[in-house]
């Protein structure tokens, strides 16, 4: 999945629920693939139909609602928590989404969006509230993150925040590689850590 | 400087810190299991490369396979290609396998303890968020999403930020009927879903220090309940009994040698946590949930918290889990009829819960119009279940003994609680769907489980416990 990430401006898909768990994410009768591509169609699955079939879509369900689209997931308090299931950032990812947005994240789940450049931008509260409030009021309004200067935007508004993320691992982003490659450059030091602790 | 239990651990493994990053650590056991491994091969088969410690990884299959006729080959054909893909990575990269058939075989979280793999001081990690569960040897354990799987398969490293450590302390004597399950569903209702996140939680008090191997086991491993990264247990003379003369415990002069070592694992006496938690037991009544996650409990005598209980912020996503689970707010929970009964899962499908189960309906029957499964840890509790005439106590019951897997606890193999029904569960989750699309689960512990198997419908076991003691003094026949 090796992609470089900086820049985006885009619409969002808000979904105001809090403590949404990586069981709703994807549920765990579609982590059956060998693969990691595909899950996309299957995200969110019991929230977006009906008994489980495709043909009865649950109206009301942001991902059904055609006013809303985007690049951006716009979440609530406690988002990705539970399950260490990476399927879940992959769904998101294959779904069509390079940024998720929360005023929290499950630990876990931070991680595996970051190891697939699935960028997951921890803002305050009160900005998470202006964004829900902006879409609310204008299903267009746009939002800018830029991963270089740590910021996200409220386009229209001109509203911004600015979010944390390790050097490490933006450095990463920027230029598109990931820790694997980081482990694999430095093993003769691995080598020698095992030396010394035997 | 004073140094926490975690500190301890973790200090010893770090080869390096990346500057104004994360920490390279080294990772001492690795377990695998079907469901989170193939697209982690799939990435060592693409750069080429092969697995670097295989010695130090160990795989089972446990997440999809069924737990009635093991000897078959397995029905569902995407679960059986993920198992013998399994089997195929294993083979290719050299790693032991503990799969169907194996005298070892069981989930990851029941079969390294059971077999001495697990032990103090040691950093173990697992493409599953239950791999807290091993914490409550004194190690650090902790759950891994795939591309760790990768990573560790690949260098026996992973990049890592440092936690901060919470200490929770029960003191006290629980009253009695109340057991491990309870601590931690009390300890999860008290501070929320996400109350430890961000941190690495040590348990310690008088409490936990009389708990056996197992009960701690059940403690850890809910700690990702409350998003904690996880949870440990300093190792006391409970843990080096639990292990001596296991599969792979250290022997003779080593097993020596290694007890030194385990006995400086402990949290120094003055020691700085980041939080610190403390909690009388003898508050602990047998809890179950009540909502859609484990944060979401109450006593048994309790009620589902009414509207004014709630606070504003979190009125919506309330209501949307009592809508979910078909319950009113205000409601008592206590009489609620189920119609399956669950006990197993990585947190309470060891022997000892087996026996407490057993213990306790020994000469009962289960209510006519409830379905109770219990399904073992591994291949190891079903026999030893089997030798103890466990089996016999059981069958007499009405229960069914299954064969070892994750079964009901994650609706991913065939084991699923229909739409709409209600069960009562050992596990560890009670998500929307967890145990099946639209299916509602109550957790509780193996006890309360039970009792609830015997009245058709969420009990205070301790009731029973107090008429089954005054039945016997008056000398009632029908209890033996
Ligand atoms: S029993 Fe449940 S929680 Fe435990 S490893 Fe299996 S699926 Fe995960």
């Amino acid at each position: 999945m090796g992609k470089s990430f900086n820049k985006i401006k885009s619409t969002v898909v808000p979904l105001n629920i809090e403590n949404v768990d990586t069981d709703q994410i994807i549920p765990a009768r579609f982590l059956k693939a060998t693969s990691r591509e595909g899950f996309g169609k299957n995200l969110f699955r019991d929230w977006r139909y009906n008994n489980d079939d495709e043909n009865q879509p649950k109206q009301d369900f942001v991902l059904n609602d055609a006013t809303y689209s985007g690049k951006v997931l716009v979440g609530a308090k406690n988002f990705g928590c539970s399950s260490s299931r990476e399927h879940a950032a992959w769904a998101i990812k294959d779904a069509g989404f390079d940024v998720v947005v929360s005023s929290f994240f499950a630990d876990i789940f931070k991680s595996n969006s970051l190891n697939n450049f699935l960028l997951p931008v921890q803002v305050s509260e009160e900005f998470l509230k202006k964004i829900f409030d902006a879409v609310q009021k204008d299903p267009k309004t746009e939002i800018e993150v830029n991963l270089e200067q740590q910021s996200i935007k409220i386009t229209a508004r001109g509203e911004q925040e600015s979010f944390d993320i390790s050097t490490y691992k933006k450095t990463c982003l920027l230029n598109g590689y990931d820790d694997i490659d980081y482990l694999l450059s430095i093993k003769p030091e691995i080598q020698e850590f095992e030396t010394l602790k035997k | 400087m004073a140094k926490t239990l975690f500190d301890k651990i973790w200090e010893k493994h770090v080869v390096k810190q990346i500057e104004g990053g994360p920490f390279v650590l080294y990772i001492d056991k690795h377990f695998i299991h079907e469901v989170t491994s193939p697209q982690a091969f799939a990435g060592l088969n693409k750069r080429g490369i092969k697995v670097f410690r295989p010695a130090l990884t160990v795989a089972t299959a446990d997440h999809n396979v069924p737990t009635i006729d093991q000897h078959l080959p397995i029905r569902e054909e995407l679960s059986r290609r993920q198992v013998e893909a399994l089997k195929k990575n294993c083979a290719e990269h050299g790693v032991e396998l503990y799969g169907l058939g194996h005298p070892f075989q069981g989930i990851v979280h029941v079969i390294g303890p059971e077999l001495g793999i697990t032990q103090p001081g040691i950093t173990i990690v697992c493409g599953d968020s239950h791999t807290s569960t091993h914490g409550a040897f004194g190690a650090i354990a902790f759950g891994i999403g795939t591309s760790e799987v990768e990573m560790v398969l690949a260098t026996q490293c992973l990049l890592q930020t440092k936690p901060k450590v919470m200490r929770i302390n029960v003191d006290g004597q629980l009253q009695e009927g109340v057991v491990s399950k309870d601590i931690i569903l009390y300890i999860i209702s008290q501070i929320s879903a996400s109350g430890a996140t961000g941190y690495f939680v040590e348990y310690a008090g008088s409490a936990i220090r009389s708990l056996s191997m197992e009960a701690r086991m059940t403690i850890c491993n809910m700690s990702i309940e409350m998003g904690a990264r996880g949870g440990m247990i300093a190792p006391d003379e409970t843990t080096f009994n639990y292990l001596k003369g296991r599969e792979f415990s250290p022997q003779d002069a080593q097993w020596e040698e290694k007890l030194a070592e385990w006995r400086q694992l402990y949290s120094d006496g003055n020691a700085i946590f980041d939080k610190e938690i403390f909690i009388n037991a003898a508050d602990i009544e047998p809890m179950i949930t009540y909502g859609t996650n484990p944060g979401m409990g109450v006593g048994v005598t309790g009620h589902v918290p009414s509207l004014s209980e709630v606070n504003e912020k979190e009125k919506a996503s309330f209501e949307k889990s009592l809508n979910y689970m078909g319950l009113q707010p205000g409601a008592n929970m206590k009489g609620r009829k189920v119609d399956y009964v669950f006990i197993g899962s990585c947190t309470n499908s060891r022997i000892e819960d087996l026996r407490m189960v057993a213990g306790f309906v020994k000469g009962k029957k289960k209510a006519s119009d409830v379905e109770v499964w219990v399904v073992p840890g591994s291949k190891q509790v079903e026999k030893q279940a089997i030798e103890e005439g466990i089996d016999k106590i059981f069958e007499q019951a009405g229960f069914q003994l299954r064969q070892p897997g994750c079964s009901a606890c994650l609706g991913m193999n065939e084991d699923k609680i229909p739409a709409g029904k209600y069960c009562i569960s050992t596990s560890n989750r009670n998500f929307e769907g967890r145990q099946g699309p639209n299916a509602r689960t109550f957790l509780a512990s193996p006890l309360t489980a039970a009792a609830a198997a015997i009245t058709g419908e969420i009990c205070d076991v301790r009731e029973m416990l107090s008429s089954e003691k005054e039945s016997v003094l008056a000398g009632d026949q029908n209890y033996n």
